[in-house]
């Protein structure tokens, strides 16, 4: 277990953590909490060849936020000062009905880390900026390697440092040490007037090695350059309703904004989902189960706590086909009387805490993925996707295609270019008719964007077939 | 701390970058004060209200270049930023045409544009304003039963930036805004529709009245109620402003200087050529007064300006910093934007196009049946080829008329065909944000649904 990270690390006492959210806890306020979070972020970049930007960010700062019923009270300040954490507890306190009356807060008691999902040695997370440039040299020089008609490749490696401290008004201090890191590839490949892209990437709470590991870099080189290849030769899609089979992995984001979203608790607390009202129905085949586990080691999405303290676990949302749970943090878990699952999360501390999704997957079913491909006379096939969006109250979602396939009597045959595909959250699971046995995660690149909020997040899925969901192409 | 106290720091930061041993260095300093309201059901869902700073800084050692930020602005952190910066600058490679602009471009007057109101509004105050706009939604029609809240945002800050050329430039600027999202539910079948209105001004005084934006909301969350799926098939589609603003959007990033010579651009090489039908017009103004993408000089301290971007269907520029120029040959356009911490890239100032003369009524009265565009979703632009394919929403046209709402829809082609086959172009330009247009219609494209 790593050892706690102590308050001191920002200049600030146990003492004067405990005052502030005394002073916060005001009557009415039923839970406050602060977040202090310091964030290393690096990245460096290459074009043309040559590794030509570098660049870093430090931050570090407090949230300071209370809630009463439904209310929230939050401000944050980058001075770490008693003074600023007074200024910070009056302006949270604010929503109270009554600045007067009192309940006193314990002293908070610092608690051991429970877990270590991303034991890696802290004093390697440094590698020194040459090492990171000579790894973005090497696929620059793969993906040229691969075929001369790639142009222009695009890489960047990213990674993040992030120390917090939570202490909250029922008396908890804790603590996590959160690296991220993702390398991003980016291809063009150009044959006469033909230009395409093709885009790699992966990542995770890994170590630099991870990158390097039985040449990993060169693999996501190889599979950006290849992406991009194929794309030379792609057809237009086509457009109309048919049936889909999907590949595994990161195609999960079709779970994300289908129906993840749509179980985050603050929008079935009011009652503005699609899925609001419908726990104990079927929402899904009964080939399918569908959890958010946010305790897999390494994983981009994966954290040891949330970001008011709670352990990270393991949510079925979907178990064969039907509605099991939402997923929460401490406001909604207790305005609607449901288990608390520790999704509670928030980007950084100038941002407030929504109910958010860790790794979102599909469990396997039993079907052959070579069974499901011949199952279908005319559709398509998806191996990747870029981004995806949903309207969370009429609960319509889209996600793109970014290699797609024609599956003509139930063979792979033509690439086919990229087209966004459009369905209806509630029913689109209901659709899925085959499950493969072959569950994939993805590679660590997914960021999910909600209220503004970015955040890390991962996603899974065997190959599916759905029966029927509208591809949105321009060829009849 | 004071205009005169960040130009201050700046200037002891870029004698240490000296020091260190950067040939050439730039500094961002800016700071402000947020403010933030949620209401919904007519309580106060969520207050925040912070002060925040950050500092940015670029060197350049030789050809080699690196950039930072932090919030800490004590000496110390500060020290160790500045050496930080130039160990990271040696450890890249030499890039030929990095560098400032040149000592003699930088911006020499600096206008006010009229960004900032010093107008300071209690909390009571703003809360009452998304009350406002919230209760009006819910006043509107009976079928608003739901919300995901208003919110009111005010919020001011300066900017400082400031090189080694000798430059210190500074603004203030500020916002205010207030946007409202009711949700609508049709009695006989539940089904929900959401949909908002929001206006952002830089003068508290210029808002239009929390009511007027409540009822609006609500017009536009009831009209889509019993929306239905339509048959795939090809017909014209009307863009309303908003969506029409998406699409001029793409043509933007498509224009801009990095996409372009990293060869990532559906616009290469198509300077002089025509790229648009001849309707289209369009300018990217940096000095238009109290405009919501206005600035005196942009993020390399160069002065902004009024560039014609296309002018009737020609391209006529790129939008471009001083790197991205070099890059493609060409001068800045005064179009770098610049978040602190980060190298400059290119963004618009006030980007709109020039409006028509015919009104959405009339648009849609020449149209027996198609499609009228008012919410699109997802990321499916593809920047490289222009392939375009989104989720849509919004009305069927039958003979001139919006008959009905439609949803789960696509719509797909390819933008350098779209913006050629744009053949009317609305009256109705109002500037709401940034990027702004007038409702414009493309003859055909691919809808699919059933």
């Amino acid at each position: 277990m790593p050892e706690p990270v102590q308050l001191t690390t920002f200049g600030v006492t146990e003492i004067e953590a405990q005052q502030a959210l005394d002073r916060v806890k005001v009557r009415d306020v039923e839970y406050a909490d602060l977040y202090f979070e310091s964030r290393t972020s690096e990245s460096v970049s290459m074009e043309e060849g040559i590794v030509k930007r570098a660049a870093k960010s430090v931050s570090q700062g407090v949230g300071v936020r209370a809630t009463a019923g439904e209310k929230t009270g939050f401000a944050y300040s980058d001075e770490l000062t008693k003074r600023d954490l007074e200024i910070a507890a009056d302006t949270a306190r604010y929503i109270a009905n009554s600045p007067k009356g009192h309940s006193t807060v314990p002293v908070p008691t610092q608690q051991r880390p429970t877990r270590d999902l991303y034991p890696i040695e802290r004093a390697k997370a440094e590698v020194a900026t040459a090492e990171r440039v000579a790894l973005l040299n090497e696929i620059d020089a793969e993906a040229r390697r691969y075929d001369p008609r790639i142009k222009n490749v695009m890489a960047s490696f990213n990674t993040e440092y992030k120390v917090v401290v939570v202490a909250t008004s029922d008396g908890t201090l804790v603590s996590d040490i959160q690296p991220l890191s993702r390398l991003q590839i980016t291809c063009i490949a150009e044959d006469r007037d033909n230009r395409q892209v093709g885009s790699f990437g992966g990542g995770g709470r890994v170590a630099f090695a991870y990158y390097r590991e039985d040449g990993r870099h060169l693999r996501y080189a190889r599979e950006a350059a290849r992406e991009a290849i194929l794309n030379l030769s792609a057809v237009d899609a086509p457009a109309g309703v048919m049936p889909v089979v999907l590949a595994g992995g990161w195609p999960g984001i079709l779970l994300h904004e289908a129906i993840g979203h749509g179980l985050e608790a603050d929008f079935n607390r009011k009652k503005t989902s699609a899925f609001s009202s419908l726990i104990g129905k079927r929402v899904a085949s009964d080939v399918c189960t569908i959890v958010d586990d946010g305790t897999l080691p390494f994983r981009r999405g994966s954290l040891n706590m949330d970001d008011e303290g709670t352990p990270t676990g393991c949510t079925t949302l979907i178990e064969k086909g039907i509605l099991r749970g939402y997923i929460t943090d401490k406001l909604n878990a207790r305005l609607m009387g449901i288990p608390l699952t520790g999704n509670g999360r928030r980007e950084n501390y100038q941002s407030v805490v929504l109910p958010r999704m860790t790794n979102t997957f599909m469990l396997a079913g039993d079907s052959d993925p070579q069974d499901i491909i011949r199952s279908v006379k005319k559709g398509l096939y998806a191996v990747s996707f870029g981004g995806g969006q949903v309207d969370i109250t009429n609960g319509k979602f889209v996600f793109s295609a970014s290699e797609a396939y024609l599956i003509e009597d139930g063979q792979i045959t033509k690439p086919v270019k990229g087209a966004t595909l459009i369905g209806n959250g509630p029913e689109i699971l209901t659709k899925v008719s085959m499950v493969g046995h072959d569950l994939k995660l993805d590679n660590g690149i997914g960021t999910c964007g909600k209220d503004g909020q970015s955040v890390p997040v991962g996603v899974g899925l065997p190959t599916i077939k759905v029966d029927e969901i509208t591809v949105g192409g321009t060829q009849r | 701390m004071t205009a005169n106290g960040y130009a201050q720091l700046a200037a002891d930061v870029l004698a240490q970058a000296k020091t260190c041993g950067a040939t050439e260095a730039d500094i961002v300093v800016a700071d402000g004060e947020t403010f933030s309201v949620q209401v919904r059901v007519g309580m106060v869902d969520r207050l925040t209200k912070a002060r925040e700073k950050r500092l940015g800084l670029r060197v350049f050692i030789g050809k080699r270049s690196a950039t930072t930020s932090t919030s800490d602005f004590s000496r110390a952190s500060l020290d160790r930023l500045v050496a930080d910066t130039c160990t990271l600058a040696g450890a890249v490679v030499e890039d030929d045409v990095s560098g400032l602009p040149d000592a003699g471009h930088m911006a020499t007057e600096q206008p006010d544009l009229d960004l900032y109101d010093d107008t300071v509004l209690d909390t009571d105050t703003q809360i009452d304003w998304a009350k406002r706009g919230e209760a009006a939604a819910f006043a509107a029609d009976s079928r608003v039963t739901n919300s995901e809240g208003a919110e009111f945002d005010s919020s001011s800050g300066r900017v400082v930036l400031a090189n080694s050329h000798g430059f210190v430039g500074s603004y203030k600027s500020s916002n205010f805004s207030l946007s409202v999202s009711p949700i609508a539910t049709e009695s006989s079948t539940g089904g929900m529709q959401r949909d908002a209105w929001y206006q952002v001004q830089r003068k508290f005084a210029r808002l239009a009245s929390a009511e007027s934006i409540g009822q609006e909301a609500a017009r536009r969350a009831i009209r889509r109620l019993g929306a239905r799926k339509v048959a795939t098939k090809r017909v014209p589609v009307v863009f309303d402003q908003e969506t029409a603003g998406s699409l001029l959007a793409n043509l933007c990033g498509a224009v801009s200087g990095y996409g372009l010579y990293k060869r990532a651009s559906f616009l290469l090489d198509q300077l002089g050529q025509t790229v648009a039908s001849d309707l289209i017009t369009i300018y990217d103004d940096g000095r238009m007064v109290g405009g919501l993408g206005s600035r005196p000089f942009d993020g390399e301290g160069l002065a902004t300006r009024k560039n014609t971007i296309v002018e009737r269907g020609v391209l006529k520029s790129y939008l471009l910093d001083t790197y991205s120029g070099k890059k493609l040959g060409l001068p800045s356009t005064g179009n770098a934007s610049r978040s602190v911490g980060e190298s400059p890239s290119v963004g618009p100032t006030n980007f709109y196009l020039v409006p028509g003369v015919k009104s959405q009524q009339e648009i849609v009265g020449s149209i027996k049946e198609g499609l009228f565009v008012t919410e699109l979703i997802g990321f499916g632009i593809n920047m490289v080829t222009g392939d375009y394919s989104r989720g849509a929403c919004g009305f069927w046209i039958e003979n001139g008329e919006l008959a009905y709402p439609v949803e789960e829809i696509t719509i797909a082609g390819n933008l350098k065909h779209m913006l050629k086959d744009i053949d009317v172009i609305g009256n109705d330009l109002v500037f709401r944000g940034r990027i702004a247009s007038p409702t414009v219609k493309i003859a055909e494209m691919m809808v699919a649904g059933n």
